[in-house]
C-alpha cells in the first residue's frame, strides 16, 4: 500500500508536466498555474497516504521497495524501475511536496501575466517530479537519472527569461558545474558497483560492510567522488560559484530549487549512503571539513552583497553547509532536522524577496532600498519570522535544529570541536548580514517606491530594464511580464508564505531535546545500522551549546541594529579600514576567477588548439586536403592521358601488349 | 634453291615494309607496299600456298592497292610528313618524343616475337613441314582450300561475305556525296522532316550539333 | 627452311608495322602501316599451316585478307570524306575525342 502511494507522488507531477505541457494552447486563461498546483497538491496528499501507511508497518519493515518493470539485466547489472519507501523518503517527499505546493500557489500570482506562464509550471512540475524521483530512487540508476533531471530542471528554470544574457549565461554555468558532479555520482556509483555488483539500494548496504574493509582506497574513492557530486547540486565550495548566479531565475524558482529542495539533494545523498559514508572515514571527514568551510566563507561574503536575492542565496549555500557537515559527522536526524526548518524559512525568505522586488519594480539592489516597513507590513512579518529562524533565535525552528547538528559535532570529539567552533562563527555572522538585510530594506527614509506604494500605487519601471547590468529589455515573451505584484495584494502569494511562517515558527517543536525526538524515532529504522545514530545527549554541552546559540544570535541582531539602524557610517569606515578583506569578501573570494584561471582558460586554450591548429592544420589540410589532393593529381595524371592524339593511343596500346608479352615470356 | 628465293622474297618484304614505313610521300610508301605484297605472295609459294598466293597477288596487289592508288591520288600528300620536322601541337605527348616511342615498342615487340616464336622455349616448332602427298587436292591447291571452305569453314566464309557486303554498302555512305553538303537550306522537305526535330538523323547530330 | 625463318621474317614486318602506325602523321600512311601488320600476321599464319599439314593457317589468312579489304574500304572512305569537308588530313589534327 505505502509503495502504491509512493508511485502515485511520482505519478502525480508527471501527469502535470504532461498536461500543462501538451495542453496549454487549450487550457483557458491561467488555468495551467491552477492545474500545476493541484497536481503538486495531490502529490502531497499522495505522500500523507504513504507515510500513513509506512507508519502502519512495524519499525523493523519500514523499508519497502517496489519495482514496476526492468529496464536491462545484462552483465551483472539489473537496472529496474524501482522505488524504496522508508523514513529518510517518505520524509524528503513530504518535504518537497509540502514547499512544492506553497511555491506552485505564490508563483500563480508573482507570475501572472508573463508570457512564459505555462512554461514555466510545466517546467516546476516536472522539476519536482525530478526531485520526487531522485528521491524514491531505489537503486543507484534511477538516482543518477532524477539527480540528471533536477540539474536540466534547473537550467530551464535558470534561464527562464531567456532572452536575458546574464540569465542564459547563469543557467549554463549552473548546467556545467552540475555535469562535475554528475560525473563525481556516476563513477562513484562505479566504484561501488564494482565490488557489490548490484545497483540496488538495499542489496548494496546490506553487503557493504562485507564487501569493503573500513577505509579500503575503493570506498574512500567512491564516497568521495559521490562527496563531489553531493557538493556540486549542494553548492558547496568549490564548485559553488553556481548559485548566486541562479538568482536569474524568477524569485519562486530561488525559493523552490535553490534554498529547499534541490540544494539538498546532496544532503539527502550523504543520508542515504551512510553506510558507505560509515566505511570510509576519511570521506565523511572531508565533507565535514568542506561544510564547515562553506558556512564561513559563504558568510563572510553575504555580509557584503547588495542584491537581496544573492544575500539570501549565500546564506542558503551557508546553512546547506550546516547540513553537509551535521551528515557528515553522523548527525543525520539532526541534519534532515535542519533540511526541514531551513525549507520552510528559506522559502518564506525569498517569497518576502519577491513581494519587495515586486514593489520596486524589478529593481534587487539593497542599496535602493529602503523604508518599506508600512508600505509592506505583511511582507516584513514574514521577514522578521524568517530572519529569526534564520539567526537561530529560540523559539523558531532554526534554533533547534542548527544547534542539534553542532552538538552532535561537539560529541565526535577531537578535531571536531573546531568544526564546533566555525559553526557558532557562521552562526554569528548569520544572524548579522541577515538583519542587516532587514533592516537596510524596511528600515531608514522610505524610497520613492515605498511612498508611491503606501500612497496605494504601485510602482512600475517606465523601461523595463535587466537588474544585473542595467540592459534595457522589453516585456515580451522569454523577459519578464508587465506584470508585477506584492504579497499584500495577492491572496495566494499571502497564503503560501503564511503557511510557510507557520512553519518557519512552529516547526521546531517536533524536535525539542529532552522534550520530544519526532525526527530522531520516524528517520529511525533508516539509520539503525548506523552506530553514530543515537545523540547522546550530554546535557552539559546541551544547555552551554542553546544559550549560547541565543546570545551570538542576539547580539549579531544588535550589532545590525547598532550599523544599519543607527549609525550606518561605521558600515563606511569598517569597509574603509579593512579594506582588502572587504575587497576579498566582495569578489566572493575570487572563486570565480580562480576557476576561470585554472579551468576555463586552459579548456578554452584546448578548444582554440584544437580549432585552429589540430582540425584545420592537420585534419584539413592534411588529412582531408592530402587525400583530396592525392586524388586530385592521381586523376590530373591519368587525365593527361586521354588527349586525343591517335598516335599516342596506339603507342599506348602497343606498349600495352608488349608489356603483356613479356609477362607471359617470363612465365614461360 | 629454295634457300635462295626465300632470302630474296624474304629481302624484298622487309624493304617493302621499311619503304612503307619511311618514304615521305604517301605514293611511294603505296608503291613499297604493293612490292612487299607481291614479295610476300612469293613467300606464301614457297610455303606450298599456292591459292593464298594467288589470292594475295589478285586482291590484295591488284584490288586492294588499286583503291590506295585511287585515294591517294585524290588526296594527296596534302598533311605534314611525320618523320621530318613537326611542329610540337599541344600536349607534350605528340611529335618526336612518338617517335622514341614508336621505335621503343617496335623494337620491343620485335624482341620479344623474336624470342616468343625461336626461343628456346618453345619446342612445339617443328623445323620442317609435315609431310604431304601432291595430287589434285592436295595441301595448298584451290580444291583444297574451297573443299575446306564451304565443310569446314562455311560460317567463316558466309560472314566474310556478309562483312564485304557491309564494308561496300558503308564506303559508299561514308565517301558519297550528300546533299545535306553545302546548302542545309536548300533541302527539299520530306514529310519524315516535318515529324522530326531539328537536326536529328543527320551525322551532325552525331558529332555534336550544327554549330561545326 | 625451318619454319622459323619466315616467322622472323613476319615478326619484323609486323614490328614495322607498329612503329608505322605510331610514327606516321598522314592516316593514309597510318592505314598502310596497318596492311603491314595485317600482312606480317598472314605470313605467320600460313607458315603454320605449312607446319602443322592442314588448310586451318590458309583459311585463316584468306578471312584476314577479306577484312583487310573491308576495313581499307571504309578507313579510306573515311579519309575521303574528311578530305572533302576540308578538315586537315593529319592524325595529330583530328583530336575532338578527348577526355
Amino acid at each position: 500500500m505505502a509503495t502504491t502511494y509512493g508511485w502515485l507522488v511520482l505519478a502525480f507531477p508527471l501527469l502535470g508536466t504532461l498536461v500543462i505541457a501538451f495542453g496549454f494552447r487549450s487550457l483557458p486563461g491561467r488555468y495551467a498555474g491552477w492545474i500545476g498546483t493541484a497536481a503538486i497538491g495531490l502529490a502531497f496528499l499522495a505522500a500523507l497516504g504513504t507515510l500513513i501507511a509506512l507508519q502502519g508497518h512495524s519499525p523493523s519493515h519500514r523499508e519497502l521497495e517496489s519495482s514496476l518493470w526492468t529496464y536491462a539485466s545484462t552483465v551483472g547489472v539489473n537496472a529496474r524501475l524501482s522505488i524504496l519507501v522508508d523514513p529518510l523518503s517518505v520524509y524528503m517527499i513530504l518535504i518537497v511536496t509540502g514547499i512544492s505546493t506553497m511555491i506552485h500557489l505564490y508563483s500563480i500570482s508573482y507570475l501572472d501575466e508573463d508570457r512564459g506562464n505555462a512554461r514555466f509550471f510545466s517546467y516546476l512540475n516536472f522539476f519536482v517530479f525530478s526531485m520526487l524521483l531522485l528521491v524514491l530512487a531505489g537503486n543507484f540508476l534511477l538516482l543518477i537519472v532524477g539527480w540528471a533531471f533536477v540539474g536540466a530542471a534547473s537550467y530551464l528554470l535558470i534561464s527562464f527569461w531567456y532572452r536575458r544574457t546574464t540569465a542564459t549565461k547563469a543557467g549554463i554555468k549552473a548546467f556545467v558545474i552540475n555535469v562535475v558532479g554528475d560525473v563525481g555520482l556516476v563513477l562513484g556509483t562505479y566504484f561501488i558497483f564494482k565490488h557489490t555488483h548490484t545497483l540496488n539500494f538495499l542489496a548494496t548496504f546490506k553487503a557493504a560492510p562485507h564487501v569493503f574493509a573500513k577505509g579500503e582506497a575503493d570506498i574512500v574513492a567512491g564516497c568521495l567522488l559521490l562527496l563531489v557530486g553531493a557538493c556540486a547540486k549542494s553548492a558547496q565550495v568549490p564548485l559553488h560559484t553556481w548559485l548566486p548566479d541562479a538568482m536569474e531565475g524568477p524569485t519562486p524558482v530561488s525559493a523552490l530549487i535553490h534554498a529547499a529542495t534541490m540544494v539538498t539533494a546532496g544532503v539527502y545523498l550523504i543520508a542515504r549512503m551512510h553506510v558507505l559514508f560509515e566505511l570510509a572515514p576519511a570521506a565523511q571527514d572531508t565533507g565535514a571539513v568542506i561544510g564547515a568551510l562553506t558556512l564561513l566563507i559563504a558568510g563572510t561574503i553575504a555580509l557584503t552583497q547588495t542584491d537581496i536575492k544573492r544575500v539570501i542565496a549565500y546564506s542558503t549555500m551557508s546553512q546547506i553547509g550546516y547540513m553537509i557537515m551535521g551528515v557528515s559527522v553522523g548527525a543525520y536526524a539532526a541534519g534532515m532536522f535542519h533540511l526541514m526548518t531551513h525549507a520552510f524559512f528559506k522559502a518564506l525568505l525569498f517569497m518576502g524577496a519577491g513581494s519587495i522586488i515586486g514593489a520596486m519594480g524589478g529593481e534587487q539592489s539593497l542599496e535602493k532600498m529602503g523604508g518599506f516597513r508600512k508600505a509592506l507590513p505583511f511582507t516584513f512579518a514574514c521577514f522578521i519570522i524568517g530572519g529569526l529562524a534564520l539567526s537561530g533565535i529560540p523559539p523558531f525552528s532554526g534554533f533547534f535544529s542548527k544547534d542539534d547538528i553542532l552538538l552532535v559535532t561537539a560529541e565526535r570529539g577531537g578535531w571536531h570541536w573546531a568544526l564546533y567552533v566555525m559553526g557558532y562563527v557562521g552562526a554569528f555572522l548569520t544572524a548579522i548580514y541577515t538583519f542587516r538585510m532587514i533592516f537596510r530594506a524596511f528600515y531608514g527614509e522610505p524610497v520613492a517606491e515605498a511612498r508611491e506604494l503606501e500612497g496605494g500605487h504601485l510602482h512600475h519601471a517606465e523601461v523595463p530594464t535587466n537588474p544585473a547590468n542595467g540592459e534595457v529589455e522589453d516585456t515580451d515573451v522569454g523577459f519578464p511580464g508587465p506584470h508585477h505584484t506584492v504579497a499584500e495584494r495577492a491572496m495566494p502569494m499571502r497564503v503560501a508564505m503564511t503557511v510557510l511562517a507557520i512553519g518557519a515558527v512552529g516547526a521546531g517543536l517536533v524536535q525539542v531535546p529532552g522534550v520530544d525526538d519526532v525526527i530522531v524515532n520516524f528517520l529511525r529504522p533508516t539509520f539503525a545500522s548506523s552506530p553514530l545514530y543515537e545523540p547522546h545527549t550530554k546535557d552539559g554541552l546541551l544547555i552551554f551549546g542553546m544559550v549560547l546559540g541565543t546570545v551570538l544570535g542576539l547580539t549579531g541582531i544588535a550589532i545590525a541594529y547598532r550599523i544599519w539602524v543607527k549609525q550606518p557610517s561605521i558600515a563606511v569606515t569598517a569597509r574603509e579600514r579593512f579594506g582588502a578583506l572587504y575587497e576579498l569578501f566582495v569578489n566572493k573570494w575570487y572563486f570565480d576567477e580562480l576557476i576561470d584561471l585554472a579551468v576555463v582558460r586552459p579548456a578554452a586554450a584546448v578548444g582554440s588548439f584544437a580549432m585552429n591548429t589540430f582540425e584545420r592544420v592537420f585534419v584539413q589540410d592534411t588529412l582531408i586536403g592530402g587525400t583530396t589532393g592525392l586524388v586530385r593529381a592521381g586523376s590530373a595524371a591519368v587525365r593527361a592521358v586521354q588527349n586525343g592524339f591517335l598516335r599516342y593511343y596506339a603507342a599506348l596500346l602497343v606498349l600495352g601488349v608488349a608489356g603483356v608479352g613479356f609477362y607471359f615470356l617470363l612465365q614461360a | 634453291m629454295s634457300t635462295i628465293l626465300f632470302f630474296i622474297a624474304g629481302f624484298g618484304v622487309i624493304a617493302g615494309a621499311v619503304g612503307v614505313v619511311v618514304l615521305r610521300d604517301p605514293f611511294y610508301s603505296v608503291l613499297a607496299l604493293v612490292g612487299h605484297l607481291i614479295a610476300l605472295a612469293v613467300l606464301f609459294l614457297l610455303l606450298r600456298a599456292e591459292f593464298v598466293a594467288a589470292a594475295q597477288v589478285v586482291v590484295y596487289a591488284g584490288a586492294v592497292m588499286v583503291l590506295y592508288v585511287f585515294v591517294v591520288a585524290y588526296v594527296g600528300g596534302t598533311a605534314a610528313d611525320s618523320l621530318g620536322d613537326e611542329p610540337l601541337l599541344g600536349p607534350r605527348f605528340a611529335g618526336s618524343s612518338l617517335r622514341l616511342a614508336g621505335a621503343i615498342a617496335g623494337g620491343a615487340l620485335l624482341i620479344e616475337l623474336l624470342i616468343a616464336l625461336l626461343g628456346t622455349g618453345l619446342k612445339a616448332i617443328s623445323g620442317y613441314g609435315a609431310g604431304y602427298a601432291p595430287g589434285p587436292r592436295t595441301f595448298g591447291t584451290p580444291a583444297y582450300i574451297g573443299n575446306l571452305l564451304l565443310t569446314r569453314f562455311l560460317l567463316a566464309f558466309e560472314a566474310a561475305s556478309f562483312l564485304l557486303l557491309i564494308a561496300a554498302v558503308g564506303a559508299v555512305v561514308l565517301a558519297g556525296r550528300r546533299g545535306g553538303l553545302e546548302d542545309e537550306e536548300e533541302r527539299k522537305l520530306t514529310p519524315l522532316d516535318l515529324i522530326r526535330p531539328q537536326g536529328t538523323g543527320t551525322t551532325a547530330e552525331g558529332v555534336g550539333g550544327q554549330h561545326r | 627452311m625451318s619454319i622459323a625463318w619466315y616467322l622472323a621474317v613476319s615478326a619484323i614486318v609486323f614490328s614495322l608495322g607498329v612503329v608505322g602506325v605510331i610514327t606516321r602523321r598522314n592516316p593514309l600512311v597510318v592505314l598502310l602501316c596497318l596492311e603491314l601488320m595485317l600482312n606480317g600476321a598472314n605470313l605467320s599464319l600460313v607458315a603454320f599451316s605449312r607446319m602443322w599439314g592442314n588448310g586451318d593457317g590458309q583459311i585463316l589468312a584468306l578471312i584476314v585478307m577479306t577484312v583487310a579489304a573491308c576495313e581499307v574500304c571504309i578507313g579510306l572512305g573515311m579519309i575521303v570524306a574528311i578530305y572533302r569537308r576540308r578538315l586537315p588530313v593529319d592524325v595529330d589534327e583530328l583530336r575532338e575525342l578527348q577526355g
